[in-house]
């Protein structure tokens, strides 16, 4: 979220696309409540299926899974034909004014620079047209030139058109003009709009450009960096944020720097290559500047007295991934052949998918898999799941039973960025150890074995710093002043990156996290909450800044600088983020210097973080495209109404087929309707099938199919029913509700159905199945394909058949 | 009539504080009387030491009060989870799995000893810490050796490791997630991942 759960009172629009929080994350839904009781807030809720929130929503529309795009172009295209935009902040805090280089073009579906063989763009044209003496992007602040991001941004969207929006979701236009009216009316300076997201819109082949898409309407509405605004992504599990920022993903490092690259032989090169570039002048490119720093400090906290000047900080310690390296590939390589071992903790891959069925085939055709976890999953039984020979599966297989989260102490990063301390209440059960204490003795013994026998590249091995009272039992609270950092010339704990040094005077596990553990104490065990809402908020705005401590600075709500007009005045005087006082910044911790006067004229612009200073509604940092494009899902019943030609994403990632593999994807004739998976409130991933009480408030596995598809088919609530992928089956009951209808879409009439993905082979109710639970994994339907950007799996979009059992 | 208001807050205070909370008077509490009151309780959670934790399952962030008790053999008992009604996230409230959280806290299904399955075998096989440890910890240095690439094709270095991969997170503390990414960035890991995109 770049504001926080809190925050959202503060909204007087609340769109929700791709989430459920009344079901999925009904604590943080009161704020939604409080929205709509006490400002009189609005709450708009687009989804293929009427939920609880849908419920308590003041609209509510059926939109087709995975069409989003269409959604948001429609609502951008409204507000730039209508003059509807906030002027001064789309002039001034985004990057509408930038001239775009002459050869960026965009036809028929496909920006320039697309190779059909590669299914990859050179996204070389999709640039700035600079200044020769200055290397600066060229501006026009009247918005006029026909090459300004601004023109080529309304005409992109122009083909938005409410009958087109509608073709294409499926809302009918009248709804979609009401809606259109209500976020109008946002872009006034006093008037500010959320937008809340989840999974909905990120297990899509078009995931990363469906949120890019309600971003750039932010910025168009000026809604980015002020209370009551932003995109704010509902996260579900409890440490996903935190253990994003710490970088267990493939393409970055702690706080967001990205995994060096091969070829990069030096910290010059790592940083020209991956660190922004300042393209105005009154851009700070706070990150860009500082990305070595961050970096060398990072290497010094990871390799101690062995990364020196000498050798870049032991720079080449760092693996170069030759390419893509995330969670699908993991299992791609392993149908290869390449992958010999994989670690799960807390994370079940025959459960997840996408296609539940070539996970377990992958798994085994690994040589060794270890599961730590503190309860069995379906990844630890996966040899002898229902249905498998385990004399076939030649997998070496370890459960290693892990602690609890109340077990232990340490931090649980909220969506909303507050990085909570909590207590260890209970000691381990069983002989069951803490996930850190596995590492740290598995590293151990692996470190001893490369002493005594030698082996590949053992320097990094050896050089790993453990600065530990027990190098076999860290203490979380050592490993919390390590991530915090420090001054290594005075040894004091640091408060703020901006002290970070790029000449190995200073360390930091997560620069994002400096200033989280000083030498006054951990910030993250703060509790000064709503004991004393007049002491605790001193703004009112419900920041409270005295509980726990917020990444990055104890900042509540990111991009600050833009809640403020270029006097340093709230946009809306009775919702400030911050406030130029004349001499400081007051409020939030401001995400700006706190004495920078804004009317200086060398003042910076708003976003520090990027090369511009300002938000970018045109990006060159997305793979398929610098403006978000609708394509349809790689498995879809009609063709995009755009562009038939170019119907799904030229550049989704098609893992079988880049592997040799038959493409196993579904057409409308075999499989005619369209599914997608969702949550409910008692299950957390897979984990809930252990809790009894959960259980028995959900006990049967189903999917939920519309009333009238029910009806053609003679299916009632409570049948057995058959779902079909190309890829696999569920058969579970049949829950017949009218919370699914059909839609027309294309011209065409489309089911959706829903399936929650919670059920499998383990668990409290796959133990008291005749068949043990054997089709009851719902990804065993999803396809093996990923969105370009982040190869994240389209599980919320695909075709599927149905029949009765 | 005016009826006196209590937040849930205080109606917490006072009832944690063992002494005799309630009072009817119609319709609402007499908080002043109820402190002055004697009438001691009986509370579960009477004596309890109390503790703070997070709610495990999504990321709203819900604080929870955790109260336990030493037991005279030594063991600690866990009396209560609740929602922590200091929280500017939950304000003491919580949805039904934190409000079970008990059940995931302490579990009969829990595994509570190594279990190790050999290739092609078809049953588990209690093992020692030891044991297992030894033999991963083999494993890991047989497949980093085996898949380890120091050069690529190109004649850059890459210090990478491409035959293992590690996956899990959502459920650590942060600062065990930052060890995990410490640790195996250290073995040359480029296959590193969480449940972000999934």
């Amino acid at each position: 979220m770049t504001n926080h759960w809190r925050d959202i009172k503060n909204a007087d629009l609340i769109l929700i696309n791709g989430a459920n929080p009344a079901e999925a994350h009904p604590v943080g839904f009161q704020w939604f409540m409080r929205a709509k009781l006490d400002r009189g807030a609005k709450i708009i809720h687009a989804d293929p299926r009427f939920t609880r929130t849908s419920a308590v929503a003041d609209m509510y529309l059926r939109i087709r899974t995975g069409s989003d795009v269409a959604y948001f172009g429609g609502l951008i295209n409204h507000v730039l034909q209508n003059n509807l935009f906030h002027d001064t902040y789309v002039r001034n805090y985004t990057n509408a004014s930038f001239l775009v280089k002459d050869g960026y073009t965009f036809n028929d579906g496909l920006f320039s620079g697309y190779n059909a063989a590669a299914r990859t763009y050179n996204i070389s044209s999709w640039s700035y047209d600079t200044d020769s003496a200055t290397g600066f992007a060229k501006r026009d602040m009247t918005l006029q030139d026909p090459r300004s991001v601004f023109q080529l941004m309304k005409a992109h969207y122009s083909r938005y058109t409410p009958d087109m929006v509608s073709s294409i979701t499926g809302i009918p236009v009248a709804d979609f003009n009401k809606v259109a009216d209500l976020v109008g009316q946002m872009g006034k300076p006093d008037k500010v709009m959320t937008i809340v997201y989840a999974v909905g819109l990120t297990h899509h082949t078009t995931g990363g450009q469906l949120i890019r898409s309600g971003a750039v309407l932010q910025l168009l509405l000026g809604n980015m960096g002020r209370p009551g605004g932003g995109m704010n992504a509902e996260r579900g599990h409890a440490n996903i944020q935190g253990n994003t920022d710490h970088a267990i993903s493939w393409e970055i490092l702690p706080g967001y720097l990205k995994i060096p690259a091969p070829g990069q032989k030096t910290i010059a090169d790592y940083v020209a290559q991956s660190a922004p570039k300042k393209s105005d002048k009154n851009s700070w490119n706070f990150f860009g500047l500082n990305y070595g720093k961050f970096m060398v400090s990072t290497l010094k906290a990871w390799y101690g007295a062995a990364a020196t000047k000498d050798n870049e900080f032991a720079f080449n310690f760092v693996p170069k991934p030759a390419s893509n390296a995330s969670w699908m590939t993991i299992y791609d390589q392993a149908l290869k052949g390449k992958m010999e071992g994989v670690m799960l903790s807390g994370m079940t891959a025959a459960s997840i998918g996408p296609d539940s069925n070539q996970v377990r085939d992958a798994l085994g055709n690994l040589k060794w898999l270890v599961v730590m976890d503190a309860l069995p999953t379906t990844s630890s039984e996966f040899w002898h799941a229902p249905g498998v020979d385990a004399s076939q599966v030649k997998t070496e297989v370890f459960m290693l039973p892990a602690t609890h989260w109340i077990e232990k102490e340490g931090s649980f990063v909220n969506s909303g960025r507050w990085s909570q301390w909590k207590d260890q209440v209970l000691p381990p059960q069983g002989q069951a150890r803490h996930d850190h204490w596995i590492l740290a003795d598995l590293f151990q013994r692996v470190k001893a074995l490369y002493k005594s026998q030698g082996g590949k590249f053992p320097d990094p091995i050896m050089s790993v710093t453990f600065d530990y009272k027990d190098p076999r039992k860290p203490d979380l609270d050592e490993i919390a002043k390590e991530i915090n950092g420090k001054d290594l010339s005075t040894g004091k704990q640091l408060t703020t990156f901006a002290n970070l040094k790029d000449d190995g005077t200073t360390t930091t596990g997560d620069w994002i996290y400096t200033g989280s553990y000083p030498d006054t104490g951990n910030l993250m065990k703060r509790r000064q909450g709503i004991q004393d809402p007049k002491t605790n908020d001193p703004t009112g705005m419900g920041f409270y800044p005295g509980w726990s401590w917020s990444w990055p600075l104890n900042r509540r709500v990111m991009y600050n600088r833009a809640s403020a007009d270029l006097d340093g005045k709230p946009w809306d005087p009775a919702r400030p983020g911050i406030t130029w006082n004349g001499t400081t910044w007051v409020g939030d911790v401001p995400d700006y210097p706190a004495t920078m006067n804004p009317h200086d004229p060398a003042a910076w612009l708003p976003f520090i973080m990027n090369g511009e200073g300002v938000g970018r509604l045109f990006s060159n940092g997305m793979v398929d495209g610098p403006f978000p494009e609708h394509y349809e899902p790689i498995e879809s019943p009609v063709a995009n109404p755009l562009h038939p030609a170019n119907s799904a994403s030229p550049v989704a990632f098609l893992y079988d087929q880049a592997a040799g593999r038959l493409n196993r994807f579904g057409t409308p004739t075999e499989f005619p309707y369209i599914a997608t998976s969702y949550r409910l409130t008692e299950h957390e991933h897979y984990v809930t099938q252990h809790v009894p009480h959960l259980v028995q408030l959900q006990p049967r596995p189903f999917v939920e199919i519309p009333y009238e598809l029910a009806s053609t088919k003679g299916i009632k609530s409570g049948d057995h029913v058959r779902v079909s992928s190309k890829r696999g089956k569920v058969e579970v009951l049949a829950l017949v509700t009218k919370r699914l209808g059909p839609m027309t879409v294309a011209g065409q009439k489309v089911y959706q159905i829903g399936i929650p993905i919670h059920w499998g082979y383990i668990g409290l109710a796959a133990d008291s199945d005749p068949s043990k639970g054997r089709y009851w994994l719902a990804n065993a339907l999803t396809p093996f394909v990923g969105d370009a950007n982040a190869r994240t799996p389209e599980f919320k979009a695909f075709l599927v058949n149905l029949e009765k059992m | 009539m005016s009826l006196p208001t209590v937040s849930r807050r205080e109606f917490l205070k006072v009832g944690a504080a063992g002494a005799g909370a309630i009072v009817g008077t119609g319709l609402g509490f007499d908080i002043a009387l109820a402190e002055s009151t004697t009438i001691k309780q009986n509370l579960r959670i009477a004596g309890a030491k109390e503790l703070h934790s997070i709610c495990p399952y999504c990321a709203v962030g819900c604080s929870l009060v955790a109260y336990t008790r030493q037991n005279s053999d030594g063991t600690t008992q866990l009396l209560q989870i609740e929602g922590d009604p200091d929280s500017p996230v939950n304000e003491g409230r919580l949805c039904p799995k934190g409000a079970t959280a008990m059940q995931l806290a302490i579990s009969p299904r829990r595994v509570e000893s190594p279990q190790y399955r050999a290739p092609g075998a078809s049953g588990w096989k209690s093992v020692s810490w030891d044991f297992v440890l030894d033999k991963i910890a083999q494993n890991i240095k047989a497949s980093r050796d085996a898949t380890f690439v120091t050069t690529d094709g190109n004649g850059n270095t890459v210090n990478r490791c491409e035959g293992i991969a590690f996956a899990g997170g959502a459920a650590f503390s942060s600062e065990e997630g930052y060890f995990a990414t410490k640790l195996m960035r250290g073995l040359g890991l480029v296959h590193l991942e969480q449940q972000a995109r999934v």
